[in-house]
């Protein structure tokens, strides 16, 4: 198999930088408590490390089916934000704030 | 000696990280917005690398012209003060710093001590075609549309249920708001509605 052109990069490079990424994603989730707006986009940035992950995988064992499965990742990445996007519209124009500690009418 | 294709991956991977992180951090929302469509960007160039063409433009296509401009239109939309919302950043900051870095000693231990097997020989179930024969778009339209049918199938049905609950969410009905009703305009008759009146001249009605 002809392999592009990765110079001495390593599959170890890119799980590296997937995994600095996850973790900023996670860490943006606990450092934004109250804002809701960018938890979601934390979340994008989760899914993001997990398809650089999954394409690194798929160039370096050379299996396409890794790539296929990002399609898919991105699929739900997309529904995910908009209906979490339409939740937080409606939430807005029924209370007035989004902000997280707010959101607790059901917990009974 | 830093060969070309290294330099560009350190260049796109540092900006991807360095915009991530701007994400997280940025005072203004639409600010934080706007990174991450520079780090899907920076993404993009690196599937490029990888070989991964069609995950690279579907990526900057999905993303960078659908998710993010919603995300964007949304921070506009809503008139929220979100100097308020950010108060409690500096609290949680060490606690979320200590699990940030817990978490990527975790990772990076697994990684390390997988190094060895990442080169051993796996079972490969669609093997990647040479890209002078076939193009990355046309190998994995290949096997989506016959291996993968049925999940195939099944996202675009994700897609359908993720636009309709979007859209019943968002749907508001104005009861004070002035709507044209096609049916009782098509309903209609002539004798509902018109009325002659006969008036001889110079008396009036």
């Amino acid at each position: 198999m002809q392999q592009p052109f990765f110079g001495t990069i390593g599959i170890e490079h890119y799980l590296v930088l997937s995994s600095l990424l996850f973790v900023m994603g996670f860490c943006g989730i606990f450092l934004n408590r109250k804002n809701i707006i960018t938890i979601l986009m934390s979340i994008e940035l989760i899914l993001l490390s997990v398809n650089i992950n999954f394409v690194a995988f798929s160039t370096f064992l050379g299996d396409l089916t890794g790539q296929v499965f990002t399609v898919f990742v991105l699929t739900v990445a997309a529904a995910e934000a908009a209906i979490g996007l339409a939740i937080l519209v409606i939430y807005y124009r029924n209370r007035g704030s989004i902000a997280v500690e707010d959101i607790n009418l059901m917990k009974g | 000696m830093l060969d070309f294709a290294s330099f560009v991956f350190y260049v796109l991977a540092a900006l991807t990280i360095l915009s991530a992180g701007l994400v997280i951090s940025a005072r203004n929302p639409v600010h934080s917005v706007l990174f991450l469509i520079l780090a899907f960007f920076n993404a993009a160039g690196l599937f490029v690398l990888l070989g991964a063409e069609y995950i690279a433009m579907t990526l900057v296509i999905v993303y960078v012209g659908a998710v993010a401009v919603l995300f964007l239109f949304v921070v506009m939309m809503l008139n929220i003060n979100f100097v308020e919302l950010r108060q409690g950043f500096l609290r949680y900051l060490p606690a979320g710093l200590g699990v940030a870095v817990l978490l990527f000693a975790e990772l990076f231990l697994v990684l390390k001590a997988s190094i060895g097997l990442a080169g051993a020989k796996a079972e490969v179930a669609h093997a990647i075609p040479s890209p002078a024969d076939v193009t990355n778009t046309v190998a994995i339209g290949n096997i989506l549309y016959t291996d993968f049918f049925l999940p195939f199938q099944l996202s675009g049905l994700i897609l359908l249920v993720a636009m309709i609950g979007a859209i019943v969410l968002t749907l508001r009905h104005r009861p004070d708001s002035r709507r044209q009703k096609i049916f009782r305009q098509v309903n209609r008759m002539k004798e509902d509605t018109l009325v002659i009146v006969k008036s001889n001249p110079g008396e009036g009605a």
